[in-house]
């Protein structure tokens, strides 16, 4: 990285402090002007998973509350009678190596000045590659238009100076917002801070530079293994095996030319 | 939410609500059947050129038509299936070489201009020298063009696709090589390289996706469920039954030829449509992208 580096930013969610107020999600629709995730039929759909009927990041959900409900062993008690409640505010991970930019064969996924990764929506033509690729299932093709549409970290915000709006809205200061060296560091000392505390379960997610896509620009404090929040537990950007993959077409693109050659060797025969 | 962390082994895997991690590819039936015409286009090109070599004009006439008609075929199911289909054209603005699809579509532009032209060309009589380039180019990107479609599925996040990378080129050349074989055998029923494709193919085929089911673990699986495992099943059973049948048939007996061309192009159809679905299956469940990823971790924490 050159110069973007000093000024690319981030999300730091700290879902140690998230109330599931969810205003996250609010603001995010009102800013952006995300319309409602309808269901085929029209209507709206309650999924009886404790408070969230978001249900799962989206074309039409960029930011997403889980609510896990957790009756646990004893000694994970935090003094309300072996029960607890976790909640945590998902958003695009704005990957450093992005799978969904990679494969985007349009370039209407690309890299910001923020280092953010943001879809081009009068490039789009929704051919749905980036959607499979996204190794966290985040971006998806909007039902009625086609195109794919994720999380831009409000770009026209952050191009006015202000902070995305559910950063600005959050009201415990779960999601926070700022250059993403300082948010590591911050982070880091809160992990430290919960385990001292008795948190033993405390955890980073995304904060490491070196993980399967050299680190998120919006990553997490998590109480419990990411998969339980719906995270995948160690994900990797597809195309870091993209060489190993073009070897291997390469060498059935070689068998199938030696073999049609040999399928026409020894004519007359039968 | 209180299901067993997940263990060394294979075994229950903690997720929120047994909801999907992965999105659901929106890719509809064309694109499997893209795969299924990509390969014939490529797979005839090829046959094309080997007929013009080995003098065998009548095979290289047919086998040109037919490519031409496959790569036709080919782009209006990717137009078809775009979200936005005015807008394909915006492939063309870029080329991009981390994008699968950006490269393909630079191939299949190059090889669909190539194969168009080649057969205008013998169809007409007039442009021969440029037509016999033309051919050239489109059998020299054929090879490419079959197998590139396994790259472009690999190259995702599905645990079905990307982990059956190395092996997926094989299933799609092999694939190429059985479909386009067959369909020469009912155009020019003598050809006896027609009939050896065929059959050398559809081993091919059958034999790579086996390894691929072996060689996955766990994951192999989304290839038994479902969907999949019904079109893996009608795969291996038509591909097996129509290359036995060519196999045996010879030159000269008719029926059999008929049927066994037959076979093996529904098998070969059959398989990538069994790619396709497994790798929705496995996006669909969370068992197949939170298991292997955890035991991933397990390992390493253990190695450390």
């Amino acid at each position: 990285m050159t110069e973007a580096s000093s000024t690319r930013v981030g999300f730091f969610t700290d879902t140690s402090i998230c109330i599931g107020c969810k205003a996250c999600e609010v603001a995010c629709k009102e800013w952006n002007g995300v319309p409602s995730a309808l269901q085929a039929d029209g209507g709206f759909e309650f999924l009886g998973q404790s408070y969230d009927n978001t249900g799962e990041l989206g074309a039409d959900s960029w930011r997403h509350v889980a609510f896990i409900e957790q009756k646990g062993p004893a000694e994970r008690a935090d003094g309300d009678g072996g029960f607890r409640w976790l909640m945590s505010s998902d958003v695009c991970k704005h990957c450093t190596s992005a799978a969904c930019l990679d494969v985007c064969p349009t370039g209407s996924l690309v890299r910001t000045e923020f280092g953010t990764v943001v879809v081009q929506e009068d490039i789009c033509n929704g051919c749905g590659y980036c959607i499979p690729a996204c190794p966290f299932g985040v971006i998806d093709q909007r039902r009625g238009d086609g195109r794919a549409w994720k999380c831009t970290m409000c770009y026209d915000r952050l191009r006015g100076g202000l902070e995305p709006a559910c950063a600005t809205a959050c009201p415990t200061k779960s999601i926070q917002f700022g250059p993403l060296d300082e948010l590591r560091t911050r982070a880091a000392s809160r992990v430290d801070t919960l385990r001292a505390a008795g948190v033993v379960d405390a955890r980073l997610y995304g904060a490491d530079p070196d993980d399967g896509v050299d680190g998120m620009s919006a990553f997490f404090l998590l109480l419990d293994d990411p998969e339980v929040y719906g995270l995948p537990p160690d994900p990797v950007v597809t195309t870091r095996d993209l060489p190993s993959m073009w070897r291997s077409a390469a060498a059935a693109a070689g068998a199938l030319a030696v073999g049609v050659a040999a399928a026409f060797v020894g004519r007359g025969r039968r | 939410m209180t299901s067993p962390p997940p263990g060394p082994g294979p075994g229950p895997v903690r997720t929120y609500y047994g909801r999907p991690v992965l999105k659901r590819p929106v890719w509809k039936w064309y694109i499997p059947a893209y795969f299924f015409t990509g390969g014939i286009a490529a797979g005839s090109a090829l046959l094309a050129a080997g007929g013009r070599v080995t003098g065998d004009d009548r095979l290289a006439r047919r086998c040109l038509v037919a490519s031409s008609a496959a790569v036709a075929t080919s782009g209006v199911l990717l137009v078809a299936d775009l979200g936005r289909p005015e807008r394909f054209l915006n492939m063309l603005r870029v080329a991009k070489v981390t994008s699968p699809m950006s490269v393909g579509t630079w191939l299949l532009s190059a090889f669909g201009t190539a194969t168009a032209a080649a057969t205008v060309s013998e169809l007409t009589g007039r442009g021969r020298r440029t037509g016999r380039v033309a051919e050239a180019v489109a059998a020299l990107l054929a090879p490419a063009m079959a197998t590139y479609t396994a790259v472009l599925v690999a190259d995702t996040a599905v645990p079905a696709w990307h982990d059956a990378r190395h092996e997926l080129p094989f299933v799609f050349a092999g694939g190429a090589a059985a479909s386009a074989g067959a369909l020469a055998v009912l155009m020019v029923p003598e050809s006896a390289a027609a009939r050896r494709l065929a059959v050398g193919g559809a081993a091919v085929e059958l034999a790579a996706a086996e390894v691929l089911e072996r060689r996955l673990g766990e994951v192999g699986e989304a290839y038994h469920r479902g969907r999949a495992g019904t079109l893996k099943r009608l795969a291996t059973a038509a591909g097996g039954t129509g290359g036995t049948l060519l196999a045996v048939a010879g030159r000269r007996r008719r029926a059999p030829q008929v049927a066994g061309a037959l076979l093996v192009l529904v098998g070969a159809a059959a398989e990538r449509f069994a790619v396709f679905e497994a790798g929705v299956e496995s996006a669909i469940d969370p068992a197949f992208t939170v298991g292997p990823q955890s035991h991933r971790l397990a390992a390493e924490s253990l190695a450390r």
